[in-house]
């Protein structure tokens, strides 16, 4: 049996990948391993313990900060999902004068260091809109959810425009024969065959916002943390197990969401290709 | 259901794409109950024609009627027609009952009523039962049931097909022609066809309209279209043919006589032609109208003559085994080229025609279909 995943039998080639997975997850690895450590240290292995996950959950503020972090990435998903739904949809449908450059400018906020665009959205928010922050929660965090819609709709945009690609117009024919006026049109042909799109861009605005340190450290206040930047002032305090039980919670609920956008863009694309 | 009474309309409708005439100038009618075929080469505007039929395009002049009642700018949701698409189209997330029972769902007909119809329709193409399956669990012969039962479902005055059998298999294409007619004869809805494909159109339709670069050629039954073509262009689109180019000599009223140039001798016709002596007109003969004969016997006489006189000499220079069939090239001694089919009609017979004998072509006087342009 000869088959395209052959070459992996050869013992080199198996060393070889056996190097690469090392190289890329040991780090990873030992942080989890560690999350678990008995131990006040972060170095020295003293056995098994939850005891820093229990802490996690004792602490006030890491729990705010998490609150925080799901409310601004829900939030951002949902304004981003409609934004970018309406853009994907726009540059789909219709031939406009500037189209391309339309098309490029959506694509900018993905390519842009982030560092940039949160020092642009730190001078937007001083000089230009001020967000109250005294507002009551979680109002105070509209200029987080502002700053995070801002780049992960454009990521909605390209996957559900990607998406709309694969649209037979036929379709919409055949339900405007049956009688179907616009509005039909797209609830019951275009939405059903947007669908994978949007679950696999909302999990992508989701799991961006919820892991983005740069730009949203330029953006909050003092009363705005969010769960990354938590993460990273409890670093700066003190290198505990519990940074490793905080940063473990994030790789499993970003690894997850990740896991299942591509699992549902595999799904469809196993779909099209049957 | 009485066939004759128009139901469709054409009124010198035109289309045109920018500076490219898509449709030009066509008047034409479909009559009530007809099965009727749009038949021409691709891009000659048939397809152009029957979307302004539906409604997802609007003529650039010239008006429709579906009923008597103008319809040019009404739009496709709104007319008393329904389509089947040339991929089917679908809708690959609904199950089979949903696809059907859609365009009632739309017009807010009631559960109860719509299951009904839809299991009435279903049963109507033959997917009893199937309701519930997802148009991928299906073959491409019965997602293209599916779309027949949804557009058959909404009972519309008439029916659009756009090539119906083109993305079938050729077994499956035949019975689905069979399938179309009876269905068709069941229902009694007008069908409008599209098709390139000329076999399909004379083997389903009670008339054709033959189509070419915008313009409507002829509009007649199939055997009329091949039997009686108006035009070189039909008796050539239509079957294979034989097309001789020659002057008119001897014009009487019930015979006639034509020169083709490479031949020897006048081809007789049965029939007098209305032309002057002189003009130029085209002879097209079928290859299965043209007999073959051994060279051993004596030139053939067939009919009374003079009129029943057209045999020519000529050397076998092709042989097509058909099966049932030969299809026969014969050289005539200037070269050129004329086709013949005779049927096997025993087992043995093909011997005496093969490569490289002479033999004698002999044609009826009635046989030459006669062009003028």
């Amino acid at each position: 049996m000869t088959g395209p995943l052959d070459y992996l039998a050869r013992w080199p080639l198996r060393l070889w990948l056996a190097m690469v997975g090392a190289f890329l997850y040991l780090p990873l690895l030992a942080l989890v391993v560690f999350s678990f450590n008995d131990s006040k240290r972060i170095t020295v292995w003293r056995g098994f313990s939850l005891r820093w996950y229990a802490e996690l959950f004792d602490d006030g503020e890491l729990v705010a900060a998490f609150g925080n972090s799901l409310v601004i990435a829900a939030a951002s998903t949902i304004i981003s999902l409609i934004l970018g739904t309406a853009a994907a949809l726009l540059l789909w449908r219709f031939r406009f004068a500037g189209k391309a450059a339309l098309e490029a400018l959506l694509g900018l906020p993905i390519v842009v260091p982030e560092i940039c665009l949160g020092v642009a959205f730190l001078v937007f928010f001083t000089a230009i809109l001020p967000w109250p922050t005294e507002l009551p929660w979680p109002a105070n965090l509209g200029a987080i959810i502002i700053a995070h819609a801002t780049f992960s709709f454009s990521f909605v945009a390209l996957v559900v425009r990607a998406r709309l690609a694969s649209f037979d117009g036929a379709l919409a024919e055949a339900a405007r024969d049956l009688g179907a006026g616009e509005w039909l049109i797209f609830r019951d042909i275009m939405v059903p065959h947007m669908v994978p799109g949007l679950v696999a861009g909302a999990l992508l605005a989701f799991t961006l916002s919820l892991d983005d340190f740069v730009i949203t450290f330029f953006t909050s206040g003092p009363d705005t943390i969010t769960f990354p930047i938590k993460v990273y002032s409890m670093v700066r305090f003190s290198v505990t197990p519990a940074v490793n039980a905080a940063s473990t919670l994030l790789i499993l609920l970003t690894a997850g969401l990740t896991a299942l956008a591509l699992w549902l863009q595999g799904a469809d694309i196993a779909k099209q290709a049957a | 259901m009485t066939k004759g009474l128009p139901i469709i309309r054409f009124e010198g409708v035109t289309k045109c794409y920018g500076k490219v005439v898509a449709v030009d100038d066509v008047n034409l009618e479909v009559r009530e109950g007809e099965f009727f075929a749009l038949l021409g080469p691709s891009g000659c505007g048939k397809t152009t024609l029957l979307r302004m039929l539906a409604g997802f395009e609007v003529p650039s002049e010239g008006r429709i009627l579906i009923d008597g009642e103008d319809v040019t700018n009404v739009p496709p949701n709104k007319r008393p027609v329904n389509m089947v698409f040339q991929n089917y189209a679908v809708f690959p997330h609904m199950s089979v009952a949903d696809n059907v029972g859609y365009g009632l769902k739309v017009d807010g007909m009631a559960g109860a009523e719509r299951a009904r119809r839809v299991e009435e329709a279903l049963a109507l193409v033959k997917l009893d039962g199937l309701g519930s399956r997802r148009p991928d669990q299906l073959s491409g012969g019965q997602r293209q049931r599916v779309a027949l039962a949804r557009a058959l479902v909404k009972r519309p005055r008439v029916l659009l097909l756009d090539e119906p059998l083109s993305a079938l298999d050729a077994k499956l294409r035949e019975a689905m022609r069979t399938e179309l007619c009876q269905l068709q004869a069941q229902v009694g809805i007008t069908f409008v066809m599209v098709t390139h494909d000329q076999d399909e159109a004379l083997a389903l339709a009670d008339r054709c309209a033959v189509m070419n670069r915008g313009l409507l050629q002829q509009v007649a039954s199939p055997s009329d279209l091949y039997e009686f073509p108006a035009s070189r262009f039909v008796a050539d689109f239509i079957g294979s043919v034989n097309m001789l180019e020659g002057r008119l000599v001897v014009d009487e009223p019930a015979s006639a006589e034509v020169a083709v140039a490479g031949i020897d001798q006048p081809l007789f016709l049965d029939h007098g032609v209305t032309g002057a002596a002189g003009t130029t007109l085209w002879l097209a003969l079928r290859p299965e109208k043209i007999e073959l004969h051994k060279w051993a016997e004596a030139p053939p006489a067939l009919g009374d003559a003079p009129a029943g006189r057209n045999a020519v000499a000529g050397t076998i220079t092709h042989v097509a085994y058909l099966g049932s069939e030969s299809l026969y090239e014969v050289t005539l001694p200037d070269g050129q080229k004329l086709k013949a089919l005779r049927s096997n009609l025993t087992r043995w017979d093909q011997e005496d025609f093969a490569l490289g004998e002479q033999v004698w072509l002999a044609w009826h006087a009635c046989s030459p279909a006669v062009l003028l342009s």
